[in-house]
Order: structure tokens, then C-alpha cells, then sequence
């Protein structure tokens, strides 16, 4: 996989914690990883149900469409303070007083507004990744969500209760502190801070997928007000929440915090 | 006996707080002379038990319906004043709490029986404390009998003439609700001698009993929205009135910590089993509801000469109250055991669930049609 990496004035100001920030628009851009098309098993994402009960989503071969660069890092709160000094993004609810942190406490909706500045600053395309797109971003640091459980269809608590049981263990030792920006974790691509303590906002809808016992897609319906949130575990959001804690991965763990990186459509 | 650690941490937490100490001295040498002259002769022939205390949500042993006539039961609880940490967000509070814990642990006794309670108040300690039993008679419940010095001890007894499940709290002058809200409260079980009743005078048995503690915090931001946070109760204590003030908790929580009841601390039971829920709250009303289940049997306010109210879906617990419900479970699954002011449930962390194991009842719920396309 070629990787190219361009360093950010920004993000050094970032990591040195100044939480000034100039007022006029910096020139150099995100460091930035490049992704091409090639396929990878991958748990796909959605609620998918066999019979009417759920069961997890099938891997398959899955592939990108067309090669994008993704932010190494997540979008900082360095990063996030200067769209809001350009008027294009309002206050994260995440604390504004700590510039190296990735920025927390923002909504898809409010992901998106970054993502249109961006793109309408430098000229090109930016946007929130796919569920693909993160996955493929992530690699080795991507956490299989599957629960592995099976449903008894006579007794629907069977699986409430298996679930709660795996959600309870997952959620047993979470690291909960959310870290400076590019100090959690890296992978082989050289993209930092995968499944810490913020989850990132993607452009995949949640989609309900009913299957037949050969996994037969029967039918498909698309929830387009509620996006997928990556992390230690996929978790659905609707797009306006910007603190997740009653949202998410069903009855046990939400997701602890709310940010997002962006991936830069290639010219 | 009335020297007072004045450390670096006192001297910082501001001339309301000196004077509450300076008052703090006097009445802990007037407490010593009434205790003096209060000697029990009466009761030295009854037989004692003594009682370990568990910690919440469980209940220490105890038998339903009494043996033998009246005891005299001997508790031990040390104070612990310590930094507690409610939720994952940062959020922590200076908990002054009853033998370690929020909320302190639950006593069971018969009526008739005498408690007689060892209060100890650790010498790692800042504060003055003693303990009102709104289950007792006389002395602000207790209160005016019990006031300790960190590093003092006093042993109060009273008799449990009231049956019910009552609050008890600390209570010292001037700053009573900045000790409760600090999470310094529990509860006491009196049971009839004969056990629980209903209201056609029905044995009302249960196979288990949690005890839960509602609690409602007020932890200071700082002016960029974070939590604060404090190196002794007393730096503390101006701040948090302020926020007391408000009326506007910033948690509302069970047992001390948001999810303390969840995950791998949640309550559990089996379908067909009885399951007690003592619930209690010592400041601020609450609604308790299962959701999913029903109350049986519930005193919502707590004492057992009224008759119970009967398969209720949610009951009203008055601040500075205990209730008791009793439901037999008949679905296996989770369920959530809330207060159903849904915010302080959802948003501020008054939630707990029960996991519940067993056979599936198709006549009492099913799912006809899987969610489908219309």
C-alpha cells in the first residue's frame, strides 16, 4: 500500500498544546494516508436478522471504489478551534481549552460542516470515510464487532442475556482516557489512534438487513438519519448527537466520545 | 480529645468552613456529658447478636420472621471520608460515607429489637459526623448523642418501635445536606416480628433483597465546562454549595457511581424467584419503576403497619424516605431498574438492571410479527 505523508503546521501547533491559533487560513495540509483499492474480509456493517432474529453480519471480500487519502490523526481540537474562529463550525461540546486532544462532542452533522470547509478552503473534496473506507484505514487495529451468539428462537432472553454478558465483559477494562492526538496507537499504514475512547463518525447509513438461512440478502432498508460511529465496536448514532452515552451498541457500552477524521477524494 | 487536625487543606476551605469546625468543638464536649448520664440498666438481660455488615446493593442475613422475642443487635460502622469516583466523564466527589460505602450499608432488626450501634469516626478524617435514624425516637434520631471527632467512637442505642424501612443519615449542625448529598446515608429494615403482610394478612416472603441507594450529587465545573476537583472535603465543601443550591444535581445515581447496578455489577435473579428491592433516598424524591416487571407488593413509603399497595408500575419514594417492593420475576431477560424520571435515569445515571434467567412465557408475551417491511 503506498503511503504518503505531508505534515501539517497545525498539527505541530497542536501537539505543542498552544491553543492559539492564527486567524488566517494555513496552507499545508493534514498528513495524510493513501488507500487503494484492494480487498480485504470484512465484517460488513449493520443490524442483520435471520428469521427475525439478529445475527452478526457476514465477512466478505469487500473493496474500496477508488483509492482516497485519509487523515493520519484525527481532526484535533486545534484543528476544530479554527473552523469555529472562520465561522464555519460551531463550539464541540468536548474541551476547548485542550488543543492536542482529538476533538469530542461533535455531531455527524457537525463532521460534515468541517468537512465542507475544508473542501471549500483547499479546493478539493473532503468527506467523512465509509465503514469500508475506516475499516481499511484502520488494518490491523480494526476490532472484529461480532458477538457470536446465537438465538433461541423459543426464548428470545437467551440472546439478551448473552449479549449483556458479552457487552459487560467488553466493557470491563475500556480505557476511558481520551489521549493527545497521535499517541494512542499506530498501524503498518502509519494511521494513529484507532479504538481509543472516541469513536469516529463515517458517511455509512445504519442499514437493516434481512438474510435467509443461506445468507440471502431477502431485503435491505437504509436508515439515513443514523450513521455508523467506529471504534472498539460499531455503534449506530443518530446524526445530531454529539455525546453518545445514550446511544449505540445496545443495552451495555456506548461509545465514550464522538470525532472523526476525514478522507480526501483523489483528483 | 477536642484537638482538631488543622492541616493545609482546612485553613484553605474559607471562613464558612473554619466556623463550622470552631462550633464542632463545642458540641462534641457538650455530646460526652449527655452520654454519661444516659446509662441503659433495663435491657442488659435481653440477648445480643452481633451483625457483620455487607456492603450494598447486598443485605446482611437475616431471618423474615423473628425467633425468640427481642434482641439487642450490635452494628459497627466506620466512617470514611474518600474520594469517589461517578462516572467515566472525570467526575468525582469527596464521598463521606458510612463504613465505605454510598450508600452506607442496610441493617436489618425486628420490631422490638434494640440496635445498638458502634459509630466509629476514622482518625484519617476531616469532619465532625454523627448519624439521625428516622427509625429512632429522641435526639434529632440519634443525632445529638452521636456527634464524633476523626479518631473518636461513641455507641448509641434506641429501640425499634416503628416497622419499616427508614433512611438514616448524617446530621451534623450546619451542614446537614452537604453530608447527605455527600453520599452520608443508608437505610434500616424493621420487619413485624412475624414478617411481612399483605393486605389481606398474607405472608409476603421474598427469596432475595438488594438494597439501592439513590443519590443525587453536585459537582462544580470550572469555567470551561470541566469537572473540579479537590484535595479534601473541605476545599470542596464552598463550591459544592453553591451547586446544592441550584437544585440541579449533576448526578442522580444508584449506589454510589453511574453503572454501579450495570454490566458485571448488575442485580440478578431467576423466574419464579422473589426478589426484595429496598430503595432508598435520602434528599430529593424519586420514582421507582422496573421496566418490563411490576411491583407486587410495595410500601412506597416504607412502614409496614400500612398495607401494601398491589401490582403497581411505578410508586413515589418522598425525599427522606425508604420503600420496599417485592415482585416475583415471570420473564427471563434484562431489565431496567430506573428511577422513571427518565432524565435523571438516562441523562444523569439513576439506572440499574436485573439479569433474569429462565424458561420464556409465550402466553404472556409474543412476537407475532418480526419487524418487517409495511
Amino acid at each position: 500500500m503506498q503511503v504518503s505523508a505531508l505534515l501539517m503546521a497545525g498539527a505541530a501547533f497542536g501537539a505543542l498544546g498552544i491553543s492559539f491559533w492564527p486567524q488566517t487560513t494555513p496552507t499545508a495540509l493534514p498528513e495524510l494516508v493513501r488507500l487503494v483499492p484492494a480487498p480485504f474480509a470484512h465484517r460488513l456493517d449493520g443490524d442483520w436478522q435471520q428469521g427475525g432474529w439478529p445475527v452478526d453480519a457476514p465477512v466478505e471480500r469487500v473493496t474500496i471504489p477508488a483509492p482516497v487519502e485519509i487523515m493520519a490523526l484525527p481532526v484535533s481540537m486545534a484543528d476544530w478551534q479554527t473552523c469555529v474562529a472562520e465561522g464555519a463550525c460551531t463550539a464541540a461540546d468536548g474541551p476547548a481549552d485542550q488543543s492536542d486532544l482529538p476533538v469530542t462532542g461533535v455531531s455527524w452533522i457537525d463532521a460534515n460542516a468541517y468537512a465542507a470547509w475544508m473542501s471549500d478552503r483547499t479546493g478539493d473534496t473532503w468527506r467523512l470515510p465509509s465503514d469500508v473506507e475506516w475499516a481499511q484505514a484502520a488494518g490491523e487495529l480494526f476490532r472484529d464487532d461480532a458477538l457470536g451468539i446465537e438465538s433461541d428462537p423459543s426464548n428470545p432472553a437467551v440472546l439478551w442475556l448473552a449479549e449483556y454478558s458479552a457487552e459487560s465483559a467488553r466493557s470491563r477494562n475500556l480505557d476511558r482516557e481520551v489521549r493527545p492526538v497521535g499517541n494512542l496507537n499506530v498501524n503498518a499504514l502509519g494511521v494513529h489512534d484507532i479504538g481509543g475512547a472516541v469513536w469516529e463518525w463515517t458517511s455509512t447509513c445504519l442499514r437493516r438487513v434481512e438474510v435467509d438461512g443461506s445468507g440471502a440478502i431477502l431485503r435491505q432498508s437504509d436508515s439515513c438519519g443514523i450513521y455508523i460511529a467506529e471504534g472498539l465496536h460499531r455503534a449506530a448514532i443518530s446524526d445530531f448527537v454529539r455525546d453518545p452515552k445514550s446511544g449505540g451498541c445496545s443495552v451495555g457500552v456506548p461509545p465514550a466520545n464522538l470525532g472523526f477524521r476525514l478522507v480526501r477524494e483523489a483528483g | 480529645m477536642t484537638t482538631l487536625p488543622v492541616s493545609r487543606r482546612t485553613l484553605l476551605a474559607g471562613a464558612a468552613f473554619a466556623g463550622a469546625l470552631t462550633q464542632v468543638r463545642q458540641v462534641a464536649a457538650e455530646t460526652k456529658a449527655v452520654l454519661t448520664s444516659a446509662t441503659p440498666s433495663d435491657v442488659d438481660s435481653l440477648p445480643r447478636v452481633k451483625v457483620k455488615l455487607v456492603d450494598p446493593p447486598f443485605v446482611h442475613e437475616h431471618e423474615q420472621v423473628a425467633t425468640g422475642g427481642p434482641k439487642v443487635v450490635e452494628f459497627e460502622i466506620t466512617i470514611h471520608e474518600k474520594k469517589i469516583k461517578l462516572d467515566d466523564s472525570g467526575a468525582e466527589v469527596w464521598a463521606s460515607t458510612f463504613n465505605g460505602t454510598v450508600p452506607g450499608p442496610l441493617m436489618v432488626v425486628h420490631e422490638g429489637d434494640y440496635v445498638e450501634l458502634t459509630l466509629i469516626n476514622a482518625p484519617t478524617n476531616e469532619l465532625l459526623h454523627n448519624i439521625d435514624f428516622h427509625s429512632s425516637t429522641g435526639a434529632l434520631g440519634g443525632g445529638a448523642l452521636t456527634q464524633i471527632n476523626p479518631g473518636e467512637k461513641t455507641i448509641l442505642r434506641w429501640k425499634a418501635t416503628k416497622p419499616g424501612v427508614f433512611v438514616y443519615h448524617c446530621a451534623p449542625p450546619g451542614m446537614v445536606a452537604w453530608h447527605v448529598v455527600s453520599g452520608m446515608n443508608g437505610a434500616i429494615m424493621v420487619l413485624p416480628r412475624d414478617g411481612l403482610k399483605g393486605r389481606d394478612g398474607e405472608a409476603v416472603t421474598y427469596d432475595k433483597v438488594y438494597y439501592v441507594g439513590e443519590q443525587d450529587f453536585y459537582v462544580p465545573r470550572d469555567a470551561a465546562g470541566n469537572w473540579k476537583t479537590y484535595d479534601s472535603p473541605g476545599e470542596s465543601y464552598e463550591d459544592t454549595v453553591a451547586v446544592m443550591k441550584t437544585l440541579t444535581p449533576s448526578h442522580v445515581v444508584f449506589n454510589g457511581a453511574v453503572g454501579a447496578l450495570t454490566g458485571d455489577n448488575a442485580m440478578t435473579a431467576k423466574v419464579g424467584e422473589t426478589v426484595a428491592f429496598i430503595h432508598s433516598q435520602a434528599n430529593r424524591d424519586t420514582r421507582p419503576h422496573l421496566i418490563g416487571g411490576h411491583g407486587d407488593y410495595v410500601w412506597a413509603t416504607g412502614k409496614f403497619n400500612n398495607p401494601p399497595e398491589r401490582g403497581l408500575e411505578t410508586w413515589f419514594i418522598p425525599g427522606g424516605t425508604a420503600g420496599l417492593m417485592v415482585y416475583t420475576f415471570q420473564q427471563p431477560g434484562i431489565y431496567a431498574y430506573v428511577n422513571h424520571n427518565l432524565i435523571e435515569a438516562f441523562e444523569l445515571g439513576a439506572a440499574g438492571h436485573v439479569k433474569v434467567e429462565g424458561e420464556w412465557n409465550d402466553d404472556l408475551m409474543k412476537q407475532i410479527l418480526a419487524p418487517s417491511a409495511v
